[in-house]
């Protein structure tokens, strides 16, 4: 009866043994997929510190003996100012110390100054970080033959001076200060915006509806769709709306603001507020969800009514959860740049937003700005832009990863 | 607080209902409290406002796009059946903005999907929880980068690298070759989480039947656990799809300006996204044709994004039935 024969022994060895090279290989594969991810995480990271420092090789219009023999390095604070005042207009002179009492401003501030508006310092060439470091030598040849009179030297684009100074035409002298008050001014807007309206829809989702009926069913699935619309889509609402039919109010004309149009923080911020929405909903969502049942019933027990129960034991308890999300919706509001295209961030401002009402600029507008200029300064100046976006952002999410611990030790 | 008045501890009629409590009827009626009515009915209306915000975007992009398509310089045939889109000289043919979508999305699909699939196979199926544990982090790193980031990352890294390897002559400053393959890059995280979270819901006994009739760890992984959680990855790819369509800012940075039908990712071209974020970028007069047809590309992006969502969700969900 038993014709079945089992393959012969070697054969069935290397038939185990080829499936398990087989096996074996892929995992390999697998793993390299992995790695590649790591790879250009890397990669990323290494690009934009490589653009943001590095040598550059610059020259003077002027001659800087003409303010002193010494080197400039070597100036005190009153020789720089004496020479500021000894060589611009009075007009000029007065509206610099307007903007900022110059005796007040810092010794590298003021250098600053001396180099852009007397010596008119250009930038010709700028190298990146990895060049700088190891071929030093061919960069000072290259530099001497092309550009005689060219001083070359290693600058951090990144620097006190990039975050303090607003913005200018100039890529030397061009920071981030307004973009980055933007920023923050739209990220809290936005905010206070998504928090309590994104709250107040998760708590309804979960502890009023009834999470069979149709209205709650409705409800989600348009949350989840809402989280998968494209940004853009959402800066074509808030141009629409915010911007165009409602610019009565955000431009602040009802509030007796003259002096500007629909494209301001205030619409942006609500843009993004809308934008993080579903966001914020969605991880509140979870954060009440993860509150047990127990806490709930013993609060019905002793015979607390719905409301009680919410805010005085599931929201306690759902706080560091709904935290957490806020600092992830912050993030990616920090972060979007297309929404704000579209609403209209203005791309020159060199003056501090100073209420919702007035015109702006934000961190990622600036890096798509300056990326998109062709001039290598601009894109070393992007580099370091996008380094502050991307300590920001860190610093962001060490923050939500440790309110997780906390609370995931606590629960 | 009655018996903070005074160091005694409470008297036990402190807690006793009053007598007249008992005599009264209605004490022990439910009480009526009208602040609960009103926060629910408040928590309502917060609730049913994203759905409002779903009807907003389609009554305004429809708007718009209504009074585009009413243009009488402006058919839907020409809309939808040429390809030169040219708002000045009154061209309207959305395929030379598709075009662009298209290839961007495949170059990023080609990258994304199979090493994402990879990458989640390998850290549900083969990972150690102390690998996974330093991997995972990595991912949702990548995942939180900005996408402008991403751009600059694209035409100052990714381009210069296929201009030298492709030659500077076949491939543009501008190309969707690069604004694709780094836009893979930025969905791989997407793929892989969702894909790893569809492969470990998959129930252990079946990878363990799978051993027990002699299966590798690789036939176990490919041939049962994969195929059960197939609807998990298909939402996991389909997801992805609408997000390379989405996606802005990589393509408008790196793929270049100027609509261009063609589908050689070498070429230069813009998205229909770029085409947007390029002519609102300047001060674009309302009330014009140049205005309304931006809606129009926009309607038909949120359509798109939308069914493949919805499409999407319900793998999902068929999913979750199984094994939940």
């Amino acid at each position: 009866m038993n014709n079945f024969s089992y393959p012969e022994k070697d054969a069935l060895n290397r038939f185990i043994a080829a499936r398990y090279r087989t096996a074996w290989l892929w995992q390999i594969v697998f793993l390299f997929a992995l790695l590649f991810a790591v790879v250009s995480l890397s990669a990323l990271i290494l690009n934009v510190a490589d653009g943001a420092f590095g040598y550059v090789a610059y020259e003077y219009k002027k001659d800087p003996a003409m303010i002193s023999p010494r080197p400039l390095e070597e100036l005190t604070v009153p020789e720089l100012l004496a020479a500021l005042k000894a060589n611009l207009s009075a007009g000029a002179f007065a509206k610099l110390d307007n903007e900022s009492p110059l005796a007040g401003r810092s010794r590298a501030e003021l250098l600053g100054l001396v180099e852009e508006r007397i010596l008119l310092v250009k930038t010709l060439e700028t190298y990146p970080l990895f060049r700088s470091l190891f071929q030093r030598e061919q960069i000072a040849a290259e530099v001497k033959e092309k550009f005689p009179a060219a001083r070359l030297e290693f600058r951090a684009w990144l620097n006190a001076a990039f975050i303090t100074s607003p913005q200018s035409s100039r890529a030397e002298f061009a920071g981030v200060r307004t973009a980055i008050l933007g920023s923050l001014w739209l990220v809290s807007i936005a905010i206070l915006f998504a928090l309590p309206v994104g709250v107040g829809a998760a708590i309804y989702l979960q502890e009023y509806s009834n999470r069979k009926s149709l209205l709650n069913r409705i409800i989600q699935t348009n949350i989840n769709n809402l989280a998968g619309v494209p940004s853009i889509v959402y800066g074509m609402l808030g141009l629409a709306i915010f911007v165009r039919a409602w610019e009565v109010f955000t431009s602040g004309a009802l509030f007796g603001v003259t002096d500007s149009n629909g494209r301001t923080i205030l619409s942006a911020g609500l843009t993004m507020g809308i934008l993080v929405l579903p966001l914020m909903i969605i991880n509140a969502q979870e954060a009440i969800k993860a509150v047990p049942d127990s806490i709930r019933q013993a609060a019905f027990g002793v015979g607390a009514t719905r409301w009680q129960t919410i805010w005085h034991h599931v929201l306690p308890g759902a706080l560091p959860g709904i935290l957490t999300g806020s600092i992830l919706a912050v993030s990616r509001a920090i972060g979007e740049t297309a929404p704000l295209i579209i609403v209209g961030a203005s791309t020159f401002i060199t003056f501090d937003p100073q209420s919702p009402f007035t015109k702006f600029t934000a961190l990622p507008i600036q890096i798509y700005q300056w990326t998109s200029r062709a001039q290598g300064e601009f894109h070393a100046i992007a580099a370091a832009a996008i380094l502050v976006l991307l300590i920001m952002l860190l610093s962001l999410n060490a923050t939500a990863i440790l309110l997780r611990n906390r609370f995931q030790k606590r629960m | 607080m009655l018996w903070r008045k005074s160091n005694f501890a409470p008297q036990q009629s402190d807690f006793a209902p009053q007598q007249s409590d008992f005599m009264n009827p209605n004490a022990l009626r439910k009480k009526i409290r009208p602040a609960e009515g009103a926060v629910e009915a408040l928590l309502f209306i917060v609730g049913v406002l994203t759905v409002f915000i779903t009807i907003s975007i389609v009554l305004t992009l429809g708007d718009q796009a209504l009074l585009f398509f009413n243009d009488p310089a402006v058919t839907l045939a020409e809309f939808f059946g040429t390809t030169q889109w040219q708002p000045q000289a009154g061209q309207f043919g959305i395929w030379a903005l598709v075009s662009a979508t298209l290839t961007t999305s495949v170059v990023a699909l080609l990258v994304a999907v199979p090493l994402g699939l990879a990458a989640a196979l390998y850290l549900s199926e083969y990972a150690s929880p102390r690998v996974r544990d330093i991997l995972k982090p990595l991912l949702e790193v990548l995942a939180g980068i900005p996408t402008v980031v991403y751009g600059y990352f694209a035409l100052l890294f990714v381009t210069p690298i296929l201009r030298t390897l492709l030659g500077a002559d076949r491939v543009g400053v501008y190309n969707m070759l690069s604004a694709g393959l780094v836009m893979g890059i930025m969905i791989l995280p997407l793929i892989s989480s969702m894909s790893e979270d569809a492969l470990s819901a998959v129930p252990r006994s079946l990878r363990e039947a799978a051993y027990a009739m002699g299966a590798t760890r690789l036939e176990a992984s490919v041939q049962v656990v994969l195929p059960a959680a197939l609807s998990g990855v298909g939402a996991a790819v389909i997801l992805g799809v609408s997000r390379a369509v989405g996606e802005t800012m990589i393509v408008a940075i790196a793929s270049g300006a100027g609509p261009n039908f063609s589908f050689n990712p070498l070429e230069a071209a813009e998205t229909m996204t770029g085409h947007i974020a390029r002519i609102s970028g300047g001060d674009l007069p309302y009330g014009t044709l140049d205005y309304s047809s931006l809606f129009a590309i926009a309607l038909m992006l949120f359509l798109v994004t939308l069914v493949l969502n919805l499409i999407s969700q319900w793998f999902v969900a068929k999913f979750r039935e199984q094994y939940e």
